[in-house]
């Protein structure tokens, strides 16, 4: 007999022909009991079920929009973002790798709220558009996002016609809300700048003053031949720093500042000779402390055991001086008595002025409706 | 007269269910559910494709001769829907009674090689111009085996007349011509001696009539699948191979008409292989004693019953027939050219020699 146990190997005529017989029988009996096993389906279960493996005959499809395999809970499908719990830190934005958030932030007045985990918010956000055609579902915007209000949910079938309808807007104001708190804002620094404007004009009057207080006690040193290329210069007020610390969007002050300081270049000529320093010429050193490197150097060097840089002056709560908070309250009302106090309390004020207060104006908002402040 | 209209529906009404079948089946068997969306269990899914075929744009290529190309589609329709002429639908019903009907439907099947070859050189295109080569080669090869086995059944029959053949397989046998005293023994006999001429049934089939025909039909079954280019004879339509074969630059239309003559020529030879084979309109119901169940559920020739009960059975052995077609269409893959020329010229003609060889002298038996 010949050899039957490898397929194929029996290649004579007769041997040839009943294999193909055999063969094609067995492929038409294998066919057909599937074709009686087409009455059982398969039930949606997903992967993690125990008895997921253990259909073995039967048909196989899900008719999918009737029935589908469910989806873990923690599937990472489309993105949620719940905009109460947002801070607009603007993290996920940045962390973005294809750049599908959107987000637009207003500065708030004041604390808006806090999140469900007690972060306090202190912006609005009148745009947070996530383009989920764009977003590659990497998830790393929900890793960085801190109060952990974005997050991918178990939604993935989304399909949309138009691929503009992918843009989802999480954002909740309306364009006017978001127009009222840009107005709130720029009117709070409009009015810090205005109470700058009016510090800094204080304060060069009290430098004024100080610098005649100055030379009256260095009399016995060197002589102090101090050409006093004293223009009005209100830039260089000690003041102003701290305020620019504080406000980011207080540009107008420090863009007066610039426009001011080189009408003061001139005092690059000014003899430093400083005699024994002493707490009224803190101040001095300060105006002296010009954008030019030499006379910062020089005044640095001379000045530095009691005239710290203004930029670098340490927030300090004013809970001592009550009066400078007082002061700040209504600048634009008061800048006369501003001036006057500070005339008055020029020594006093010299550690005051060095903590000077971050600038809080309590301003209630123009429309009567506080109802944004709340959320 | 009103053949045309009756074959044409029939066709038609054909095509759609087995098409539907061709979408089920292999789906089946292939652990999936087919169609499912258009009507319920997919049931119009054919008319659905039907419509969207209809509406397709008619391409004509811009290097194509224009003629052969238009025409081809045609030509292989009315080639295979003009071998209906001469079926038997019951024992009346023929559109044509020829006394030369099986040489007929052999000669008139062979002319949609003319329109495979005007299908194939008129698309001017390479993969269209392979596809018609094959198809051909193919086509006039099987012929040869198809016809061999045809002529084991005229054989045993003595006759061409498909219609005198459907009598002979039934009870009816003697009612064709007047005066025939034809007797119908148990597997042809004579020396057994046993008379089943009045039982009827399935024991007056040609397939039992003389039993080696079964090996006969399995030779024209496969035969008839390479006739239509049907897998696993596909080759000259494979869709990896050579994109569409022939019908590749077809569209629309002319791509449904070339659909629907493959499918017609599906018909054509299941009905001819139950009307040669399968007992045609006869019943497979035996006269049991008293229960005449042969009388019954074939009816007398002529009347009512006998149209029902006729075409019932002859449309459900073609019907068979075409449901085993799409069985080893979706079980078997492809043969390749040279293994498709071995097994026609090497194995079938052989053997089909050797049957009918087997049939002359079985016929000398019966008498």
């Amino acid at each position: 007999m010949k050899n039957k146990t490898r397929k194929g190997a029996n290649s004579s005529y007769f041997g040839d022909i009943l294999e193909s017989i055999k063969t094609l029988s067995e492929g038409l009996w294998l066919t057909l009991k599937h074709i009686f096993q087409a009455t059982k389906r398969r039930d949606s279960s997903y992967v993690s079920d125990k008895n997921y493996f253990d259909q073995k005959t039967g048909l196989v499809t899900l008719q999918y929009p009737y029935e589908s395999i469910p989806v873990p809970d923690n599937g990472r499908y489309r993105l949620h973002n719940e905009i109460d719990d947002c801070i607009v830190c603007d993290k996920c934005a940045k962390i973005c790798p294809v750049d599908c958030i959107t987000i637009e932030s207003i500065k708030a007045t004041e604390e808006i709220g806090k999140t469900s985990d007690g972060t306090s918010k202190r912006l609005y956000a009148p745009t947070f558009d996530i383009d989920l055609a764009k977003c590659c579902y990497c998830g790393l915007c929900t890793t960085v996002c801190p109060t952990e209000c974005l997050t991918m949910t178990k939604a993935y079938d989304f399909s949309e016609v138009d691929v503009g309808n992918f843009i989802y807007k999480f954002a909740d104001m309306t364009w006017e809300e978001a127009e009222q708190k840009r107005k709130e804002i720029e009117a709070v620094n409009a009015q810090k700048e205005a109470a700058k404007a009016a510090a800094k004009a204080a304060a060069i009057e009290e430098k004024v003053e100080g610098e005649t207080i100055q030379e009256a006690k260095p009399a016995g040193a060197k002589p102090a031949f101090k050409p006093k290329i004293r223009s009005a210069n209100p830039a260089n007020s000690p003041t102003n720093p701290t305020d620019e610390d504080i406000t980011n969007s207080a540009q107008g002050t420090e863009n007066t500042a610039k426009q001011e300081k080189p009408t003061v270049a001139k005092p690059v000529f000014k003899p430093k000779i400083r005699p024994v320093i002493t707490e009224a010429q803190t101040k001095q050193p300060d105006e002296n402390a010009d954008i030019s490197p030499e006379s910062n150097t020089t005044t640095s060097s001379e000045s530095k055991p009691a005239a710290p840089r203004p930029v670098f002056k340490p927030k300090i709560r004013p809970n001592a001086s009550v009066e400078n908070t007082e002061k700040s309250i209504a600048p634009v009302e008061n800048t006369a008595e501003e001036k006057k106090s500070q005339d008055d309390e020029a020594a006093e004020e010299k550690k005051p002025a060095a903590a000077k207060p971050i600038f809080r104006p309590k301003i209630r908002p123009i429309k009567p409706q506080g109802g944004k402040t709340e959320e | 007269m009103i053949a045309i209209p009756v074959y044409l529906s029939l066709v038609l009404i054909t095509l759609i269910v087995i098409f539907y079948f061709e979408r089920k089946v292999p789906a089946f068997i292939q652990d999936r559910l087919g169609p499912m969306e258009a009507g319920k269990y997919g049931i119009i899914q054919a008319l659905a494709d039907v419509l969207k075929l209809i509406q397709k744009e008619d391409i004509v290529p811009t290097a194509a001769d224009r003629v052969l190309f238009l025409a081809a589609p045609f030509v292989i329709f009315l080639a295979v829907f003009a071998g209906f002429a001469v079926l038997p639908l019951n024992a009346t019903f023929i559109g044509s009674s020829l006394y030369a009907g099986v040489f007929f439907i052999m000669t008139i099947i062979s002319i949609d090689v003319i329109g495979l070859l005007m299908a194939g050189w008129g698309s001017n295109s390479k993969f269209s111009l392979f596809g018609a080569m094959r198809s051909v080669a193919q086509i006039i090869s099987y012929e040869i085996p198809f016809g061999i086995s045809v002529l084991c059944v005229v054989v045993i029959a003595q006759s061409l007349d498909l219609q005198e053949i459907s009598y002979q397989q039934g009870i009816w046998i003697n009612n064709y011509k007047e005066g025939s005293q034809e007797i119908n023994y148990l597997f042809g006999l004579k020396a057994l001696g046993i008379n089943v001429t009045g039982v009827g049934g399935i024991l007056t089939w040609n397939i039992v009539r003389m039993p080696f025909l079964f090996i006969a039909y399995v030779i024209f079954f496969i035969a008839t699948l390479a006739e239509c280019n049907r897998a696993p004879f596909d080759l000259p339509e494979a869709e990896s191979e050579i994109v569409g074969g022939y019908h590749t630059e077809y569209s629309g239309f002319r791509f449904a008409i070339f659909f629907l003559a493959e499918y017609g020529m599906m018909l054509l030879v299941s009905l001819l292989g139950a009307v040669l084979f399968l007992g045609s309109w006869n019943t497979p119901f035996p006269n049991i004693g008293g229960l005449r169940l042969a009388e019954w559920t074939t009816g007398e020739p002529g009347t009512l019953s006998n149209y029902i009960w006729g075409s019932f059975w002859v449309i459900s052995k073609a019907f068979i027939a075409m449901l085993l077609q799409v069985w080893v269409r979706w079980t078997y893959p492809r043969l390749r050219v040279d293994q498709l020329m071995h097994l026609c010229w090497k194995v079938l003609t052989p053997f089909g020699l050797f049957l009918l060889l087997l049939c002359c002298i079985w016929r000398l038996l019966m008498i």
